[in-house]
């Protein structure tokens, strides 16, 4: 049932010997370097323009490599880091309330409940400064105080002021500061840009990463591209939920497709539910709408303290409302980090105390808040927010409290990476979101940002030299048989798809899919209900290959056969997911096995059993995977029950 | 509600369109537009049918994605806000809908009401960027910006290149989503070094890219989702006379 499991002799994260702090240092200076005049000679393939990728392709074609880059949308500028809102954490310390880098490593690796890397999080953390000096050179209008200095918020899960925000677009302002990085690079000539293109298959020559496979979105026409390494920077999987805060293209097939091709694939069940989104309305609904973390510093969460209560917020009186957060976690209140505010919504609602039309969801008030700092500041925090809000329920959250319940939002899971960021396949790199190696199995609010531009601008330069340095890899060529292979099995899926000429769309089964995953594999897990989503998920996708209709051919614009695509690979990648889910059999983070809880409900690690990474190998469709361990080793950080009393 | 829909299609960007109807059954007030449009494609799809092709992806309107004509106007009735955000409950039962891509010689069909906006990433790669190698910037504390500066900087940043500007536009310019550029840029001293070369080749390329004139009829504040100024326009203005004044090229 659980596959087999393999000592961990595959796996070899290379950290870096030596103490926590030098490990970087020494790294970078260990790493060969590529000779300025040779560095036109490589061919560099980027796939994904969001913060990781787009920052990535800037830096490399900077140090002038040769780079191209594949994107989904239209333009670069579209990538799904755009709807970040909240900020981005750096460990500057401006407002002298006690940061370090040390503080910012402690507090990525304790939200992470223990489950990631410490010399990587070490790092994410050296570097952090560096982005917001780069960002701010760049142009980004980060917000400000009077005196002109750069301006903090707090956010969950620390209790220090290192947020960096430009209002609540911050992700908009970063990738369009990558974004332009990269548009400078173009017109040096350095990078060019494939917009409108899907990767579907990755091209493996001599067990090396050599290039891929995409499909031209406009004409329908497999395209291939050959080069010296192939950066993956193609996001989350949230998606295979059916509703997220995902945007619609956000998908998980490049880094399936390479996950087939011989890439692990670590921890697929840390998934993070963001507790602060919009509430779903109907069965037509096609996403999810997060409302900023950030507005968590200022509104109160609560619900009535009577089950039932259907009385209009207004009118239920202070006494009568019970403020769960700060009850129950008085030191971070209303900051608690993401999973516990998410498990607490849900039990809220578990308990009849849910408010709104379905019940499902709770109030978010900002009554206090507008008393004690007026409307005008709340306006200038989150003015695009409330107006994000008012647009979308037709309610003014200046006058009510929002409503607000817990979606899917973030992936923690994605590609094993080791310490360079390269996959276990040579000349494979992960970055960003796609990647699995920073946030355990719970991402701090503010961090992915963070990481996105620390792997792309700060990290995959060094790196990525260093492999290409040390391998002796001949020119590409797309005239290797690899290659045909490649894209013959691309075009034989996409004719498979458009020939069923079924009753049901791709979407339906998406939806079927989605609330499956949400009931047995959300925010809580147990047994019965992990082991009756694997049985099911063979039905489905069986059924899918019966019964799926795919208007058109594969030779045009054909916006239906994408999204099969895509949901074709969903109905593969969620058997790992919820196999991966029901092995972990403890609870931590995002993961919540409820055989796995403490006496108040909190969720319960098993370090003797599961301080591991969790990497599965590909052994085919509806085939065990193997699964590899890599042990978890703190030796800085002492391992503790997390505790946001 | 039930609804008529008037729909541009266009099989490929060499091929005429036409306007197609179809009729929209059950469609519930608390529906975003594109919602809507994905029951209607549902439809058309059970039944072996070409959907509709649209653009869209974040649906929270931010991405700058959607990109649709409804009822002559670019992003529908509502204002500052974008497709993915306009709900149906703006709509009455037995309303008739039209529903057209953008148009504008600069941005070419690709298929129904999908276009393609390349040329703004043109654009951009003439000058609407600072030009600060990775590794090379100094403490972000070291430049003060006067916080009303920022946010006026931050007022022009939100532009998200959907192209609405240039679809409400009667001579298709591109003038606000170019000035919006230049606008930002020379807000902040960051944008200092490159100001004069940033405003004379933006608008130069905007040109070259067969994008119209200004002729102030303000359409495209009008329609801006995001509330970009028209002020911009005359900052950009400003911007471009004083590169002429100085340019030394």
């Amino acid at each position: 049932m659980s596959g087999t499991i393999l000592p961990s002799s595959k796996l070899n994260a290379g950290i870096p010997s030596g103490p926590l702090e030098q490990k970087w240092d020494r790294h970078r200076f260990e790493l060969k370097l590529v000779n300025p005049a040779n560095k036109r000679k490589f061919e560099i393939l980027v796939v994904g323009t969001g913060l990781a990728g787009s920052s990535a392709a800037a830096a490399l074609a900077e140090l002038g490599y040769n780079v191209k880059v594949f994107c989904i949308q239209d333009s670069p500028r579209r990538a799904h880091s755009i709807a970040a809102q909240g900020g981005i954490n750096a460990a500057k310390n401006y407002p002298n309330d006690g940061d370090s880098v040390w503080r910012l490593f402690y507090d990525t690796i304790k939200g992470g409940d223990y489950r990631s890397r410490e010399a990587n999080v070490y790092r994410l953390a050296q570097v952090s400064a560096a982005i917001i000096d780069h960002c701010v050179a760049l142009g980004v209008p980060f917000a400000r105080e009077y005196g002109g200095t750069l301006a903090n918020r707090s956010f969950g899960g620390a209790q220090v002021s290192r947020t960096f925000y430009a209002r609540g677009q911050t992700g908009q302002q970063l990738l369009l500061g990558a974004y332009s990085a990269l548009m400078r690079q173009v017109a040096e000539g350095r990078v060019r840009i494939f917009p409108r293109r899907e990767m579907l298959e990755l091209v493996v020559i001599d067990g090396c990463s050599r290039g891929i496979v995409c499909r031209n979105l406009v004409t329908g026409k497999l395209e291939s591209y050959a080069g010296h390494a192939v950066l993956l920077a193609t996001g989350g999987y949230g998606n295979v939920f059916y509703l997220s805060t995902n945007a619609a293209a956000c998908n998980v097939t490049a880094a399936w497709r390479a996950h087939k091709k011989g890439a692990f694939f670590a921890n697929p069940c840390f998934t993070q539910i963001h507790p602060t989104c919009i509430p779903v309305s109907g069965d037509y609904q096609s996403k999810l709408t997060l409302m900023s973390e950030s507005l968590r510093n200022d509104g109160r969460v609560w619900v009535p303290k009577t089950k039932g209560d259907r009385r209009p917020p207004e009118q239920i009186p202070e006494g009568e409302r019970d403020y769960f957060l700060e009850r129950k976690y008085p030191s971070f209140g209303n900051l608690v980090p993401r999973d516990v505010a998410s498990r607490n919504a849900k039990q809220a609602a578990d308990e009849g105390r849910g408010v709104g039309a379905t019940g499902l969801a709770v109030y978010l008030d900002f009554a206090d808040a507008i008393k004690r700092v007026g409307k005008k500041t709340i306006q200038e925090k989150y003015g695009n927010l409330f107006e994000m809000y008012h647009h979308i329920t037709d309610e003014d959250p200046y006058r009510s409290p929002m409503r607000i319940y817990p979606a899917v939002h973030y992936t923690m899971g994605g590609l094993w990476v080791d310490y360079d960021l390269m996959t276990n396949l040579p000349g494979l790199f992960c970055l960003g979101e796609a990647n699995f190696s920073d946030h355990g199995a719970n991402r701090l609010g503010a961090s992915a940002l963070m990481q996105g531009l620390a792997d792309g601008f700060f990290i995959i330069p060094y790196t990525l030299g260093g492999y290409l340095a040390s391998s002796p890899l001949g020119a590409a060529d797309t005239v290797h048989p690899a290659f045909q292979e490649a894209e013959s099995a691309a075009r034989e899926r996409i004719e498979k798809l458009v020939s069923v000429r079924g009753r049901r769309t791709p979407a339906d089964f998406h939806r079927e899919l989605g609330g499956l995953l949400w009931d047995r594999c959300g925010m809580s897990r147990n047994e019965a209900g992990l082991r009756e989503a694997l049985r099911r998920i063979p039905e489905i996708r069986e059924e899918f290959w019966k019964n799926v209709m795919v208007p058109g051919s594969g030779d045009e614009f054909n916006q239906a056969l994408e999204r099969a695509g895509r949901v074709a690979d969903y109905l593969e990648f969620s058997e790992l997911l919820v196999r991966d889910a029901l092995e972990r059999k403890e609870s931590c983070g995002g993961h919540f096995r409820e055989e796995s809880q403490t006496p108040e409900n909190e969720a319960l690690r098993d370090d003797a059993n599961f301080c591991h990474v969790a990497a599965w190998e590909f052994t085919g469709v509806g085939e065990s995977p193997v699964l590899h361990k890599e042990p978890l080793q703190f030796e800085a950080v002492h391992l503790s029950q997390r505790s946001y009393k | 509600m039930n609804l008529t829909l008037r729909v541009w299609r266009q099989k490929d960007s060499s091929s005429p369109g036409r306007m197609v109807a179809y009729e929209a059954g059950g469609v519930s007030p608390d529906m975003s537009f594109l919602e809507m449009l994905d029951t209607v494609n549902e439809a058309l799809i059970r039944k072996g049918e070409d959907p509709i092709a649209f653009d869209h992806d974040c649906r929270e309107g931010i991405c700058g994605m959607c990109s649709l004509v409804i009822n002559g106007q670019a992003h529908g009735p509502e204002r500052n806000s974008t497709v993915c955000q306009l709900h149906m409950r703006h709509f009455k039962d037995g309303d008739t809908i039209t529903i057209e891509p953008w148009r504008a010689r600069a941005f070419p069909v690709v298929k129904d009401l999908v276009i393609d906006r390349s040329s703004f990433d043109r654009i951009m790669q003439k000058g609407g960027y600072v030009s600060v190698p990775t590794g090379s910037a100094p403490d972000g504390n070291c430049l003060l910006v006067p916080k009303g500066r920022s946010e006026a900087a931050m007022d022009a940043a939100a532009c998200i290149g959907c192209g609405a500007c240039v679809a409400a536009c009667p001579n298709a310019s591109a003038t606000l989503f170019v000035a919006a550029k230049i606008s930002h840029l020379a807000l902040l001293p960051q944008g200092g070094p490159e100001r004069e070369r940033r405003a004379a080749s933006m608008t130069r390329a905007m040109q070259e890219e067969g994008f119209g004139h200004c002729t102030h009829e303000a359409e495209c504040e009008a329609a801006c989702p995001k509330g970009i100024k028209l002020s911009n326009i005359a900052r950009m203005n400003r911007e471009f006379l004083r590169a002429s004044l100085l340019s030394r090229e």
